[in-house]
């Protein structure tokens, strides 16, 4: 038997590989749901409600339906028995308040940019053209904007038959759960008593690629494209909304451009698609314009958040209490309701607190719904915290760097149990705080503020600090029990080895940008042995990858590669019965390393690629061996991963204009073993670019009618190359010990940390005027507004915002911020 | 509907085009070029940019009928004999696409960019990509791409070898510095 050498070569994981997914996508050659055309297919446009509450007191289609190449032209009112309700899948508590929520209004439509009608048409311009030829009557009703007067009980209904806008309240106290004391003693007691409100504005997620969803009747199947971050879940969902048997239903998703969260969703235009094309019986793509993404697929954030927080005249916290109104919006999207809660367990931190009690009400609006957008309920976590150390430190004329130290869990006390009740794992906040004050140049910088300061400059300069953690890797199945949410937390993959040796790994995991077809690939190669060019990842075709939970909350290397890895062990351990038995050896005899079997103590040995040819021939197999090198494992994991770091940001605040600006970013992450250094960068930098957007630029502005003002490209502002920093990243490396692989997530990390970090710089910079708060986005006018307000009175300045949510009453247009 | 003939990446099409058929609506829906792909609806995302005579344009805000008689280039037509273009390889090396969507924009915007100023700093490179949103990678890998790609391609290389002979040639550098892009309005 002939051995085919190996070449020993550096270890695949932690090597900068360049991405196998560019190919196509630097050429073009791509598989957006948008590129796919099918022989009969027809187009699907819907129509959307200009108003934000009202009965639907008539519809006309009349006219539409005689337009040229209209094929049908549908309402709520002929999908009534059909459509089902929108599903929900996290109730966060068993009395929580669930509207009913069609695909196509019925009756009511609770936001502007609900859809109401639909038509089919041959080409995508005539079905957009027979939309304006649908009339409809609109029985206004009140708007319900603000969530804080929405939740008062004199408030308009967004929905009548719930009579109530609130419908949810989650408690956590730390003395109940016996995590911890109890806040309002240490409240009482405090030397130290902060008390800050703070809005967490509604974003966008603005992904680049517009959803689009395409199905076909006409196989066995339904087969379903879609620009989905969740092909295993949109399956079940259809089949679980729609009455439509699951093995009668396929789910593709394609190259997907982005999703941030924003396409962790079952949309109403899938189902609408699907009930089209079912109706039709041939195949029908609906792909949204921009305007249609900003308006209809879910926001993000949108919070109010009072904290309380008691601390001794030395700076050690001891109580933590959090109040929350999370806006819904006019419905409960798939994990609509539990996004504020995943950052209940996070308000803590890195922070020894000895007492804590988290309060949310999630409360109805009549806007676009909300649901996860990148860091999903961390990021309001997180920038609530790191602005409280910030304010806790002013007050107590400490360096906010210092006040953090006194506090944090040291890196020789994890395993830690938290006083939220989880358990971190590891960390090493002094290791990364340490490195980022020495890129950064704290102390310089600290000393140019004072000159600055005593030279009365107009250009003054902050430094904002933001030592995060957040808890990532959804999740270990028990703990979403524990949460109420309507699934698990686990991750499937199947490892084969084909007969010429070459590798397919199969993947629940659905990558959208993250490159996990490199990284998986890096994963494999080395456990097997094999070169990184001999294997294939199939993902996102529940055909191909029949199980799976899909890719958000920074799971899928900790969750999804982690099982990758593990059935790659169990490929390893059937090759090892098939060679000890071809050997003639014991399997305790060989030793497999670099890809080959070898027979210790002898210079026998046979290759995996060869054990798989001979697995595939079967003509000599051991006793009860079946005759293929495949292996899968369904991986549930112990615990979250708690990436953490250290981030500080240098602002420089215009006093005269109220221009930001920021002059340096430095940030030294712990994502624990990095398999693929370049992608863990790539996934910092875009992190840190929404959560600096959350800061400095996005908003969702909507009037006082209720209508989205900021639903373009041109009015949401996100950022472009010349309104971000140049970032100065690097890492340390705590092991995660909640995985063989010693992964944490990375793909949320950079939002999370970012948001605080500017928001506390700009704060920092004009401080010493008498601002102790500029709402999120700090734009030019606010800043400015929050200086002069300041500067006249003595008192931080009235921020926008009073009794209407978005709007400024005193300034009724948007305030998104400058170019 | 009015006829058109239009020279892309290469290929002569002559067609009738409805005159509000926006140049990407033919690109992708009549010639399958669905490489350049559709962002936004406001001209705002750039996602959707291919040149028009060697020149960037945003083909969400030019007319097909205008495109009558120029010849249009879009990222399919980059890579020759299986070697990816300067640019795009260095968009590779340097990790500059995550999704991959708004890349096919972002690399003809970087082409102009370079036919325009060969040797930009990282500002100059900031701005003539400003028009062109990226989601994914907070920029920070394009910039360091662009002025990657900067040091190995000569001053209108791209034009260069876009050109096929049945239109004008490209513009030298000076031409170029000379002409503002006019989003298709020529």
């Amino acid at each position: 038997m002939t051995a085919t050498p190996v070449s020993p070569s550096e270890p695949e994981i932690g090597r900068a590989r360049r991405r196998k997914e560019d190919a196509r996508l630097v050429t073009g050659r791509t598989r957006w749901t948008d590129n796919m055309s099918l022989p009969g297919m027809v187009h699907l446009a819907v129509l959307r409600s200009p108003v934000a509450h009202a009965r639907i007191s008539a519809i006309d289609t009349t006219e539409a339906r005689r337009m040229p190449g209209v094929h049908e032209v549908v309402t709520g009112a002929d999908l009534a028995e059909r459509q089902g309700s929108m599903p929900c899948a996290w109730p966060v508590t068993p009395d929580m308040k669930t509207p009913y929520a069609p695909a196509l209004a019925v009756e009511e439509v609770h936001f502007a940019g609900e859809a109401v009608a639909m038509v089919a048409a041959r080409s995508a311009a005539e079905a957009r053209d027979a939309l304006d030829a649908i009339d409809v009557d609109y029985e206004d009703r009140e708007v319900v904007l603000d969530v804080e007067a929405a939740a008062r009980d004199d408030s308009p209904l967004v929905h009548e038959e719930l009579g109530t806008n609130r419908s949810a309240t989650w408690t956590f106290d730390s003395a109940e759960a016996g995590t911890g004391g109890d806040v309002e003693r240490a409240l009482r007691d405090a030397e130290v008593r902060l008390d800050r409100t703070f809005r967490q504005q509604r974003l966008i997620p603005a992904f680049m690629e517009p959803r689009s969803v395409l199905v076909d009747p006409t196989g066995e199947q339904y087969t379903v494209w879609s620009s989905t971050q969740v092909p295993h879940i949109l399956r079940t969902m259809i089949a679980m909304t729609l009455g439509v048997g699951e093995h009668k239903v396929r789910v593709i998703a394609p190259d997907v451009g982005g999703g941030f969260g924003g396409k962790l969703q079952v949309t109403p235009e899938e189902m609408l698609t699907f009930l089209m094309a079912e109706r039709l019986g041939r195949p029908v793509k609906w792909t949204e314009s921009r305007s249609e993404t900003m308006v209809s697929a879910h926001h993000g954030r949108d919070q109010v958040q009072r904290l309380s927080l008691a601390a001794r005249a030395d700076g050690t916290v001891t109580g933590l209490k959090v109040d929350l109104l999370a806006d819904m919006g006019a419905y409960l999207r798939l994990v609509t309701p539990g996004i504020p809660i995943l950052g209940a367990l996070m308000f803590n931190a890195i922070y020894k607190f000895d007492s804590y009690r988290f309060t949310c009400t999630n409360v109805f609006t009549t806007k676009t719904p909300t649901d996860a957008y990148r860091g999903a309920g961390r990021p309001e976590a997180t920038f609530a915290i790191e602005r409280m150390m910030d304010e806790l430190a002013a007050e107590l004329d400490m360096d906010p760097l210092e006040v953090r130290r006194r506090n944090w869990i040291n890196h020789d006390e994890f395993p830690f149990d938290t006083v939220a009740g989880l358990t971190y794992d590891s960390g090493d906040y002094e290791a990364a705080t340490d490195r980022a004050v020495e890129m950064f140049g704290y102390q310089q910088l600290r000393d140019e503020q004072l000159r600055r300061r005593q030279r009365g400059d107009t250009v003054q300069l902050g430094i904002g600090v933001s030592t995060f953690t957040e808890m990532c890797g959804l999740a270990p199945s028990r703990v979403l029990g524990s949460l109420s949410y309507g699934a698990g937390g686990w991750e499937h993959s199947q490892v084969r080895v084909l007969p010429t040796g070459k590798v397919e790994v199969v993947t629940g995991t659905s990558p959208h940008g993250q490159g996990h077809v490199t990284a998986w690939s890096q994963l494999v190669a080395d456990r097997l042995g094999v070169p990184f060019e001999d294997v294939e990842v199939l993902h996102g075709d529940t055909q191909s990858s029949p199980r799976g939970l899909d890719t958000y909350g920074s799971r899928s290397l900790a969750v999804g590669g982690v099982a990758a890895v593990r059935a790659s062990d169990r490929v390893i351990d059937k090759a090892r019965s098939i060679a000890a038995h071809l050997l003639e050896c014991s399997e305790q005899d060989l030793d497999f390393s670099a890809g080959r079997f070898s027979v210790r103590g002898t210079d026998r040995g046979m290759a995996l690629t060869e054990v798989a040819l001979a697995a595939f021939t079967a003509h000599d197999l051991p006793e009860g061996v079946e005759p293929n090198l495949d292996a899968e494992v369904s991986h549930d994991p112990e615990n979250f991963s708690f990436p953490h770091g250290t981030h500080l940001c240098a602002a420089e605040v215009d006093t005269e204009t109220g221009r930001v600006r920021i002059r340096s970013y430095v940030c030294v992450d712990d994502v624990g073993t990095v398999v693929n250094p370049l992608v863990v960068e790539g996934q910092v930098h875009g992190g840190l670019a929404q959560g600096i957007a959350q800061a400095l630029y996005e908003e969702a502005v909507h009037d006082e009618d209720g209508t989205l003002t900021t639903a373009t490209l041109a009015d949401y502002l996100v950022p472009s190359a010349v309104d971000l920093p140049e970032f100065h990243t690097d890492r340390t490396e705590t092991d995660a010990t909640s995985n063989p692989l010693g992964v944490k997530g990375v793909g949320e990390a950079g939002t999370i940390a970012s948001t605080p970090a500017v928001v506390n710089a700009v704060v920092d910079a004009i401080r010493h005027y008498g601002v102790t708060d500029v709402r999120m986005p700090c734009s030019p006018q606010r800043v400015w507004r929050a200086l002069s307000g300041a500067r006249a009175s003595s008192a931080t300045a009235a921020e926008s915002g009073g009794g209407l949510g978005s709007v400024d009453p005193d300034q009724p247009f948007p305030t998104g911020g400058d170019r | 509907m009015p006829r058109i003939t239009v020279d892309v990446d290469g290929t002569t099409y002559t067609d009738d085009v409805s005159p509000r058929t926006l140049l990407v609506q033919y690109l992708r829906e009549q010639l399958g070029k669905v490489g350049t792909v559709v962002g936004c609806d406001t001209s705002n995302c750039g996602a959707c940019t291919v040149h028009l005579d060697g020149q960037s344009v945003k083909s969400c805000s030019v007319l097909a009928v205008q495109a009558d008689g120029h010849e249009v280039t879009t990222v399919e037509a980059l890579a020759r004999d299986g070697r990816l273009h300067p640019v795009q390889r260095a968009f590779h090396d340097n990790h500059a696409l995550q999704c991959g969507f708004c890349t096919p924009g972002m690399i003809m915007q970087a082409l102009d960019l370079l036919a325009e100023d060969p040797e930009p700093d990282d500002e100059r490179i900031r701005e003539g990509l400003e028009g062109n949103l990226c989601r994914c990678t907070g920029y920070q890998n394009i910039v360091r791409a662009v002025r990657d790609v900067s040091r190995q391609m000569r001053p209108g290389a791209g034009p260069a070898m876009e050109h096929s002979g049945r239109t004008p040639a490209p513009r030298t550098s000076t031409e170029q510095a000379d002409t503002r892009v006019t989003g298709g309005q020529s």
